[in-house]
């Protein structure tokens, strides 16, 4: 498991790349790529193309990201997900909270 | 100077005993003397020294084989050995290491073994150290253990419970997961129906049964009150998010099992598919998860609507967590969904047991990885089903004995509020009608859904009778109710009681144009067909006296107790 964060150059996004399972013990490490930011981005994009795996702790980090970004106002996008990591987003109908693409 | 100890000094030479044991002793120490084995082994027994100093070479028993009774009286504590030696051969230097834990050649030099004690004795502090704390963890973690086992006790009374023993019920929960998270609960409400719920918490630890408790004691103290699905699972998703922290949640699957209409009403979020299985064979149909966990959104966001399948005797309903589709086998190859849906598809398989049995010879030898939680219901009749209807407990013994109550509801009030458990509960304060409270609430359930449904909707029940009905007559019904923007249905209750006896009049009139009451002698006459849907079959069976005035949208039912000789 690897996390890796980039802010866009005009600063206003920040790119969250996943790798491996995203699961309990990618915690510490997801959290800090957005705690440690001086300011709160527009938007977040959590790239998921290199995650293999996601369980349910990975979808209550997604929720405390959104939470960070402003709950109900939050612009937090995820992307590239695989079939394994998009069929637990289905089931948990997180499409009503993330704009899953 | 180093903190004085005791220190064995066994050594069957006399001048070498006394040189070591002024050097000892200069540092100190407390110095205890033996001349052979047999009393180096009696000291230390008495005396407990810190450190022994034992030449290896004595007459009798020779110094290792001391050092191993010493070490075995010692038991847990770490005793450090130094063997006193004359030998130079690498080999038998090797051996006194092997054995104990120094060695100091002769002759013997002050500075070095003066060094060597302090050496030794931060040694066995450490270990000493080491050893207390190894103690007060075990210790910790026994009690931990303890307070676990005591809470897991108190979970699986709440988690666990209700009416999950019911004959129509069966369930499977992992038995090796101290707390594994799920939840089943399983209660009737007052009209005679089953509801059902399955929660998987995140986190396996205590953050799942802080979260059930208050989750069961919604579910059963609303269910047995009366109200809808959808009022408890609003209410349930309000108390999660308000005390879960953020990221945790409760991914559930909810269930009304009607026996009288033989439909189940489902409301699912987040759990994987559930499946009803038809009893004569055929494919499974899945329920499918519509909406986010519970305890993720605000009571403003949070949608309660269900979906209504129609069943048929003996037609069943599985419902599992994520634990049984990620079991994985020897190969690590997961139990999968195609697993299931194969198993529920055989005929004549009794489900249930299919699926446990499949689920164990995959697993094979392997610990469970996750909770593995199974629950199967069957639809059956109404009177083949044994769990027992809830019980009211009211305020007093005495209760109201003339009084009377009228209760409008109006078009925005219809179209969310259910008024069941309201107008139940004040029904329940008159002693006399507690023993009947199953019935009654049929009653007032029925004479509600047939003013608001037929009255003030207008829909037609003939609609249920078409393949998917049921289905389709609640799709419209919802339909109808946002579009709602007058109409009224109002509530009549008339109440007299003495020692003797008493009556309960209900009446319930609704703003639509009524209908051809003359259908109702045939109701009566338990042609049954005539007219669908009304349950005025079901009606007349239940009221002491049921009468329909005017129009047909004001009828009125009646429930006497005693010899009913009380003023009007």
């Amino acid at each position: 498991m690897t996390i890796r964060s980039e802010v866009s150059p005009d600063g206003r996004g920040v790119t969250i790349a996943v790798e491996g399972r995203f699961d309990f013990s990618a915690h510490r490490d997801f959290r800090e790529t957005y705690e440690s930011l001086d300011s709160t981005p527009e938007s977040f994009t959590v790239d998921m193309r290199e995650a293999t795996y996601l369980d349910s702790s990975a979808l209550g980090m997604l929720l405390l990201l959104r939470d960070h970004a402003g709950g109900d106002a939050a612009e937090v996008r995820i992307v590239n997900c695989n079939p394994d990591v998009r069929k637990i987003l289905t089931i948990s109908n997180f499409e009503q909270l993330f704009e899953i693409r | 100077m180093a903190e004085p100890i005791r220190v064995l000094v066994a050594d069957d030479n006399r001048i070498d005993r006394t040189l070591l044991s002024r050097i000892v002793a200069r540092e100190g120490h407390t110095v205890i003397t033996a001349v052979d084995g047999n009393e180096a082994i009696e000291r230390f027994t008495a005396e407990r020294p810190q450190i022994v100093l034992l030449d290896a070479l004595m007459p009798g028993l020779d110094g290792f084989e001391v050092a191993r009774r010493i070490r075995e009286a010692a038991g847990d504590a770490f005793i450090p050995i130094v063997f006193l030696t004359s030998l130079t051969e690498a080999d038998e230097l090797a051996r006194c290491l092997l054995v104990g834990d120094d060695f100091l050649s002769k002759p013997y030099n002050s500075v070095i073994l003066r060094a060597k004690i302090t050496a030794l004795e931060r040694m066995r502090q450490l270990h000493a150290t080491m050893q207390e704390q190894r103690d007060e963890i075990a210790q910790n973690n026994a009690r931990l253990l303890r307070e676990q086992q005591a809470a897991k006790d108190i979970f699986d009374s709440v988690a666990h419970s209700g009416c999950l023993n019911a004959s129509n019920i069966r369930h499977l929960i992992s038995p090796l997961a101290v707390f594994n998270g799920d939840v089943v609960l399983a209660a009737r409400n007052p009209a005679g129906s089953m509801y059902v719920l399955l929660g998987d918490f995140t986190g396996h630890g205590l953050t799942a049964s802080i979260g059930a408790m208050p989750l069961a004691e919604i579910f059963y103290g609303m269910t047995q009150k009366g109200f809808h699905l959808a009022d408890v699972l609003r209410e349930c998703n309000r108390k999660l998010k308000e005390i879960l922290p953020v990221g945790y949640f409760c991914c559930a699957t909810m269930i009304d099992f009607n026996f009288q209409k033989s439909t189940v009403e489902v409301w699912a979020g987040g759990l994987p598919d559930a499946y009803l299985t038809p009893a004569d064979g055929g494919p499974s149909t899945p329920i499918v998860s519509r909406h986010l966990p519970l305890g993720v959104v605000s009571t403003q966001r949070f949608d309660p609507s269900t979906e209504v399948f129609e069943l048929k005797h003996g037609d069943r309903v599985m419902l599992c967590t994520d634990g049984l589709l990620e079991l994985r086998n020897s190969a690590g190859e997961m139990f999968g969904s195609g697993r299931l849906i194969d198993i529920l598809g055989r005929s004549g398989a009794g489900g249930f047991e299919a699926v446990k049995e499949a689920a164990y010879a995959h697993m094979g030898e392997r610990l469970r990885e996750d909770d593995l939680t199974l629950v199967e219901v069957t639809m059956l009749h109404e009177h083949e089903i044994d769990a027992p209807m809830p019980t009211y407990v009211a305020s007093g013994q005495i209760g109201p004995r003339d009084w009377s109550l009228t209760f409008q509801l109006g078009p925005n009030s219809l179209k969310e509020f259910n008024p069941l458990p309201l107008l139940q509960h004040v029904l329940m304060e008159v002693p006399a009608l507690r023993v009947r409270g199953g019935v009654i609430f049929t009653v007032l359930s029925e004479l509600y859904t047939n003013a608001l449904d037929h009255g003030v909707i207008g829909l037609s029940s003939v609609v249920k009778s078409t393949a998917n009905g049921f289905t389709d007559y609640y799709r419209r019904r919802l339909d109808a109710l946002n579009a709602l923007a007058d109409g009224y249905v109002r509530f009549e209750f008339v109440s007299r009681a003495s020692d003797a006896g008493g009556y309960l009049k209900i009446r319930v009139l609704d703003s639509g144009p009524g209908f051809d009451t003359s259908i109702v002698a045939a109701a009566r006459a338990q042609t049954a067909n005539v007219y669908h849907g009304r349950g005025l079959n079901l009606l007349f069976q239940l009221c002491d006296s049921l009468t329909f005035h005017g129009a047909g949208n004001d009828v009125e039912a009646c429930f006497r107790w005693g010899d009913g000789d009380v003023p009007n």
